[in-house]
């Protein structure tokens, strides 16, 4: 069982009668070279690292190599208990757990790139904040994995996660994506809401440029990453809803590999335009590079 | 073009920050300990690019360094990986080189001794995702993933090696997912790469090893 586009996937699913993730776990054992425990084994693995990475930083903050980064998720998470918090509780932990990836990330610690490691807090943070709010069980975030694997496998597929190449739009764009989709069947959405959330999602980072500072995956690839999560949510709240993009998924898909081929050269990863470009973002290079 | 598994996409498990400086820099490193198959004493090192310019805030070095003492590149040791050095008695040296142009921007060279003052050097290449690719071996320039089972023959450029290598892989049923010969220059030193989606087994090497033009073999198992 294989699928190459959005379509292909959503008549796979209504033929077959099975929800994504399904699908999804049946390619991977019918095409590739695992077996069902194989997948099953190795999603235990990423869901524990995913558990761990967006933890331990809010217990025990640390620096990041360049220095641009350290504390943050702590910081989100302990005023989001406060009463002058505004994001809610599901927003304001999805963004401390997201954050707290990337600094797990940028001290050197094990993360899982999902699907790239400067986008790797938003799918762990939707999905952990998902899991205390609804008290899912792990089983459920399996499926989740799943689900968010097959939308992440068509953008790389049809598309690109990879900001050199396509900008933030590519990276923490598709992890909204991602995350969005797998938040619908979690939720007992349709394989259509799922895709419909994951159009909105790129959609609405369409165009999202790559500046690194000093070209460490730092800042502001953190506060993007608390930025897909907020994306996600709403992108999986409005499907839910029953919001439909009128874009489907597939040309949504190529029309985010346009714009990122696009994009300019300064804008994709090199440390030359945007935060990195600006007079603070060059110093702070300067600073860390120690020239 | 190839399978993309769900955890190409949600994956690779790695040690932060960069999948292309920090991930792929670790893969190069331990295919090529794989490959000197020894003890290590002595590592240098050379950054070139983009590896030579921010190395430090990726921690590429101690990825290398991690690689070179055995650490896959989900390893959490890689962190301390000059502390453990020093502890494994491994001498290292970075030299960073930011005028030499490669063809790649993330390249790397290793060179490996010993005791024996055996050596090896070895031009790695890490290309995005945490792939990368072995792009020289000594003198002579070579391409292959270390994502398969990767036989590496080094041998006289001279009739008949390479049929009997072929003959002693298929004695042994292994099937040949690729296979290429590069060389230096006619009639000298040569390498024939062989890379197989099942295991190599180590036993083969002493019947590979029989041919007089055959001078050395190097393994780098899954």
């Amino acid at each position: 069982m294989d699928f190459y586009n959005g379509q292909v996937l959503l008549d796979l699913c209504n033929s077959e009668n099975m929800p994504i993730s399904a699908v999804m776990k049946e390619r991977e054992i019918t095409e590739g070279t695992l077996t069902s425990e194989e997948v099953d084994a190795k999603l235990v693995t990423v869901l524990n690292i995913m558990k761990d990475s967006s933890h331990k930083p809010i217990e025990k903050p640390g620096k990041s190599i360049g220095g641009l980064i350290g504390g943050e998720a702590k910081k989100v998470n302990d005023f989001g208990k406060t009463s002058v918090s505004v994001a809610g509780d599901m927003l304001s932990k999805a963004m401390s757990y997201s954050m707290a990836v990337l600094e797990v990330n940028a001290s050197m610690g094990l993360i899982v790139a999902a699907p790239t490691a400067g986008s790797s807090g938003v799918v762990p943070g939707v999905l952990m904040a998902l899991k205390e709010e609804k008290g899912l069980s792990d089983e459920i975030l399996y499926k989740g994995l799943l689900n968010a694997g097959a939308v992440g496998y068509l953008l790389m597929r049809n598309a690109s996660v990879s900001g050199a190449e396509a900008g933030c739009q590519a990276e923490v764009g598709a992890a909204s994506a991602m995350a969005a989709s797998a938040v619908v069947e979690i939720m007992g959405g349709t394989p259509e809401q799922c895709l419909a959330a994951a159009s909105l999602s790129i959609s609405n980072l369409l165009g999202l440029v790559c500046d690194p500072i000093a070209g460490l995956v730092e800042s502001p690839c953190q506060s993007r990453n608390a930025v897909g999560v907020a994306n996600a949510i709403t992108s999986a709240e409005l499907a839910l809803a029953g919001v439909i993009h009128p874009i489907p998924f597939d040309e949504m898909a190529e029309a985010m590999y346009r714009v990122g081929k696009s994009l300019p050269f300064e804008l994709r990863e090199t440390a030359m335009g945007g935060c990195a470009g600006t007079p603070t973002g060059c110093a702070l290079g300067c600073n860390i590079c120690g020239k | 073009m190839n399978f993309l598994s769900i955890f190409d996409v949600i994956g690779p498990n790695m040690i932060g920050p960069s999948s292309s400086h920090t991930a792929g820099a670790v893969a190069i490193a331990l295919s090529a300990r794989k490959m000197f198959g020894g003890e290590i004493t002595r590592v240098t090192f050379t950054l070139y690019g983009s590896f030579a310019k921010t190395y430090k805030g990726h921690g590429t070095d101690k990825a290398l360094l991690g690689g070179i003492l055995g650490f896959s590149t989900d390893d959490e040791r890689i962190r301390d990986a000059f502390e453990l050095a020093n502890e494994m008695g491994v001498e290292y040296k970075f030299h960073i080189d930011e005028e030499t142009v490669t063809n790649h921007p993330n390249t790397a060279d290793i060179l490996l001794e010993n005791e024996n003052g055996h050596k090896l050097f070895v031009r790695g290449e890490s290309i995005g995702g945490g792939k990368m690719k072995i792009v020289r071996i000594n003198n002579v320039n070579v391409e292959f993933t270390g994502e398969y089972s990767t036989l590496i023959v080094q041998q006289i450029d001279k009739p008949g090696v390479v049929a009997h290598i072929t003959q002693c892989l298929s004695l042994h049923n292994i099937n040949i997912a690729f296979m290429r010969l590069f060389r230096e220059s006619k009639g000298t030193a040569a390498f024939t790469v062989v890379e197989s989606d099942q295991p190599i087994p180590r036993d083969i090497l002493q019947y590979i090893k029989i041919n007089p033009n055959v001078q050395d073999l190097m393994l780098i198992e899954m």
